[in-house]
Parts: structure tokens; sequence; C-alpha cells
């Protein structure tokens, strides 16, 4: 699904990203850990093509993004679906038409595809939520609205950036059995989080692997995690 | 084509929305294209009616200059033989015709009736002078006949309508200019409007592109909008123009140029094409800025 071969980055200055090689494959369910500022969402950025490798490969879907233009990377990023770490509303539309962005700019008629949207804001809990403008919302209602965003194109690969980074616990706990949930129905996926405790629950209940990013390298969590 | 245009401006909607609506600055591209558009009815007039002009105007200079010559009824024969002699060794002079007797009886039978005596009468005799495009030297023309033909009155009351219709000429030049100028006024202002807005929803445009959408939709948001507002503009601005024309007093003489300022016959409908000039220009003018500012950002 998703292919680094010795991919590095850097936004300028020094090296932020050296030598990244991994493959996701279809299906699984990765973590990538590491402290704040180690790259985490940088490296998320790189796989939905929102950031080009400065060195190494990377394949989507067993495509090069260097090949492609920005159209190309627009319909790359229909079949992923991201939930990004500061959520990345529209604040001047409701809740229910920002999840159905996806489908708006990929020109697709939205009334006919109401009844999925509206199975997929009951299974995120925001059904009673759908006309509120995205500032109203409190942020395990964010979570779960930019999670609703990430699906409703149907991707087979999910990324998510800190899914859980303002909520309590038990929200977290809530949305990690989503992702645990989608995982079970076929999909990749890949969770960007320092938030040790989570990947331990994760752990009981999902066949994951934790990566972690430290000094610029990715490596395998060892049995601890 | 219709059902193209219908299908872009329903479908749409949903682009539109997308971009976060600007009460002040889409009010602001509303007025400045209806004031374009009220000021292009003006320009289209000033050239409609100064082409009349001057075409009306040339059409008389085309006409005959006249020689009357008055003389005593004996030499009156051999005056008029001199004159055209005269005039046909005249270069500038296409061609030059005495009136027959019928011809002039004609031409006075408005002011005395048709059963003028003519003959008995001392009339002067006509003749019909036309000139070429370059025309001919009127000064040694009169010089010359004063000499020969001491009977003969040059009457070339037309010629000073000469510049007249260079001026005229000029003027609709002008008026054409004008309406370029305003398009292009036009194409300026909603290329800035297309920029500062573009500019404004750079954080929309973003999460657009995140969430998978392509340059196209995105700049389809910005040149629907500004397309529609173009158009309502130059519909409010023109219909309020052509008001404007309507209620110019008419005049029904072949009078003056701003009696005769108004649009006339099917000039009426030219009108009608200045929204449609008005929405093409923002439709062009927004596309062109929306790819500058989507190649632009990243
Ligand atoms: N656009 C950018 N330009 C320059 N530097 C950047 C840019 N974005 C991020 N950085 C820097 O790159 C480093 C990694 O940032 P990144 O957001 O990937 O970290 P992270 O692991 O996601 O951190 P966190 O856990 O806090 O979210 C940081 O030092 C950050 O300041
Ligand atoms: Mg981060």
């Amino acid at each position: 699904m998703i292919e680094l071969e010795n991919v590095a980055y850097s936004y300028g200055g020094g090296e932020l990203l050296s030598d990244i090689s991994v493959r996701l494959q279809p299906g699984s369910f990765h973590f990538l850990t590491g402290p704040s500022g180690a790259g985490k969402t940088t490296l998320l950025k790189l796989c939905y093509g929102a950031l080009l490798p400065t060195a190494g490969v990377l394949r989507l879907f067993e495509t090069d993004l260097r090949g492609l233009d920005r159209d190309q990377v627009a319909l790359m990023r229909r079949r992923i679906g991201v939930v990004h770490q500061d959520c990345r509303f529209l604040d001047h539309l409701p809740l229910a038409d920002n999840v159905a962005l996806p489908l708006m700019v990929s020109g697709r008629e939205v009334a006919q595809e109401a009844a999925n949207l509206a199975e997929l804001l009951a299974w995120v809990g925001l059904t009673n939520r759908a006309d509120a403008r995205p500032p109203e919302l409190s942020g395990g209602e964010r979570q779960r609205a930019a999670l609703a965003r990430a699906l409703i194109m149907s991707p087979d690969v999910i990324l998510a950036d800190e899914p859980t980074g303002n909520v309590d616990w038990e929200m977290s706990q809530r949305l990690l059995q989503l992702l645990v949930e989608l995982n079970r129905m076929g999909k990749t996926v890949l969770i960007a989080s320092h938030d040790l405790q989570l990947i331990r629950s994760a752990k009981t209940q999902v066949q994951a692997r934790v990566l972690r990013i430290s000094n610029r390298r990715l490596q395998l969590a060892g049995a601890d995690l | 084509m219709w059902v193209a245009v219908k299908g872009w401006l329903a479908s749409d909607g949903q682009a539109d929305r997308v971009v976060p609506p600007t009460g002040f600055t889409a009010n602001l591209t509303v007025f400045a294209s209806a004031a374009m558009a009220f000021l292009a009815v003006f320009a289209l007039a000033l050239s409609l009616a100064a082409g009349r002009l001057a075409d009306r105007w040339a059409e008389e200079l085309a006409r005959s200059a006249t020689l009357r010559i008055s003389a005593p009824a004996e030499q009156m024969a051999t005056q008029t033989e001199a004159a055209l002699r005269v005039l046909r060794q005249t270069p500038g002079v296409a061609s030059a015709r005495a009136l027959s007797q019928e011809e002039q009886a004609a031409l006075l039978a408005p002011w005395f009736g048709a059963e003028l005596p003519l003959d008995q009468l001392p009339v002067p005799q006509l003749i019909e002078v036309i000139e070429t495009a370059q025309g001919y030297d009127t000064a040694g023309l009169r010089l010359r006949l004063s000499a020969e033909v001491p009977g003969a009155v040059l009457d070339d009351h037309t010629r000073w309508r000469r510049p007249l219709v260079e001026a005229a000429d000029s003027l609709r030049r002008l008026g054409l200019l004008s309406i370029l100028l305003i398009t292009g006024a036009m194409a300026a202002m909603i290329t800035l409007a297309a920029n500062a807005a573009l500019a404004a929803n750079g954080q929309v445009i973003e999460v657009l592109r995140l969430v998978g959408g392509q340059d196209r939709f995105i700049a389809r948001a910005f040149v629907r909008r500004f397309t529609l507002r173009a158009l309502i503009g130059g519909c409010v601005g023109m219909a309020l123009g052509v008001l404007g024309m309507a209620l110019l007093p008419q005049s029904a003489d072949q009078g003056g140029f701003l009696t005769g300022l108004s649009f006339q016959g099917a000039g009426w409908l030219f009108p009608l094409a200045i929204p449609a000039l008005g929405a093409a220009v923002a439709f062009a003018a927004t596309r062109y800025a929306a790819g500058r500012v989507l190649k632009g950002l990243s």
C-alpha cells in the first residue's frame, strides 16, 4: 500500500528524517511514535503526498509520487483517509458538510450519498451535531468528525495524526475502538501518537506494530510497547 | 449549450459553498460591474450615433456642388457651354451636367407650383458638379470661372462639412476605444478582486487540496462566483444605462447630435451584449487569476 525506500526529508536545514524504509502491508495496523518534534507529522505528510521526499523513493499504491502532478496527487489522496492533527475543517460549513467535503471536491452528488453520510455520523456518534459549525464542537467531537471525514470516501488506508490528541481517556478509547473496528474491516491503519498508554491498550485488541522515530531514523519498537 | 450552462450553474452550487461567502467584496464587484456596464452603454451609444452622423454627412458630401449661371437669356447657352468646358478641365471634378428644364422645374415646384412657365422666367441655369474623392481646388475654380464665365456662382455649401465628418469618425473611434478601455478596466478589476479572494481563502484552498480537490474544482468555485457577480452587475448597469437612454428627449427632426444620441431600431439590442461581455471577461480574468494563484501555492 505505502512503501518507503531510504526516504529522507529536510525542511531546508539539516535532515529531519533519514534513510527511512518501511512497507505498510494491506490490512496492517501500525503505530508511529516518537518525541514531539521527531517528525511524525512530517512522515505522515510524506505518506499522503503533501511533501515529497528529499531523497529515496516513496510509492503509494505502487505509484512513485515524484512523477505525478498536483491534480494526480489529488486523485491519490481520495484513496487515503487522513485525520489531521489539527483536524482542518472549513469553519463556515456545518459539520455534516465538512464530513462530506471529500465527496464535494470529487464531484460526487452529496444528496445521493446522504444515507452513507448519516450512517457514518451515527457510527461516530455525531448525528445530533450534524448542523453545528466546527468551532462549536468539543475536542472529542472534532476528532470524531475528522475521522468521519477521513472515511467518507471508503479509503483503503487510514492515516491518523494524534487522533486522541486532546480528548480524555474514555474518548481516546472510543476513538481507538473505531480505528480497530476499521482495521477488522480490512483497512490499513497508521496512527501517529506519543500516547504510550493508548498504544499499550491497543496492542491488547489488535496485532499492531509500533514504529518509533528516534535520531531521525525509524525503528521497530521492542516488546515493551 | 443551455444544458451545459444550466448544469454548470446547478451542480456547482456545491462547489460554490466550499468558499465562504463574502458579502462586502461581493457587493463591490457587483457595483463595479454595474458601473462599467452603465458607462459601456453610453460609450456604445456615442459610438453608434457618431457613426450614423459620419455616414449621413459623408453621404451629403458626396453629393454634388452646384454651379449657378445667371445670365441674360441670349448668353445663357454659351455661358453654360463655357462653364461645362471649364469644369471638365478642372482636376477633381468627376462629372458636370447641366440640369434640364424639367429637372429645374421639379426643383422649383415645391415653391412655385408645377405650372411654372420656366422658359419665360429669368431662372438661372443649374449645373450639377460631382467631385472625385480628392475634391477640386475651390479657389482656383472660382478664379477661372470669374474670368471665363462671368455669370457663374459656385455653391459648394457642403464642403465645410468635411472636417465635421472627420470629427464624427474620430468620435466613433473614441467610443469604440472607450468600450475597449472599459473592458480592460473590468478585466483588471475582476483580476484584482479574484486575487484578493484567492489570497484571503488560502486556508480554505489548502483544506480543499488536503481532501483531494483538484485545481479545476477549486478554481471553479471562484470563477463561478465572479462570473455570476459580473453578470448580475452587468445586467443592472446595462438596464439603468438603457433606461437613461430611453429617457433622453427624442427629436424626430434630422436634428442635432445630442437628440440623436439614443439608440435607434435594432441598435437597442446591442446593449444586451454588454452583460454577456462582462461575464465573459470575468470568467476569463478569474480563470487566469486562479490558475496563477493555484500554481503558486505549493
Ligand atoms: N513547514 C515546516 N517548515 C520548517 N520546519 C518545520 C515545518 N513543519 C515542521 N517543521 C519542524 O520539523 C520538526 C518535526 O515536526 P513534526 O510536526 O513532524 O513533528 P511531530 O513529531 O509531529 O511533533 P508533535 O508530536 O509535536 O506533533 C519540528 O522541529 C518542526 O518545527
Ligand atoms: Mg505532529
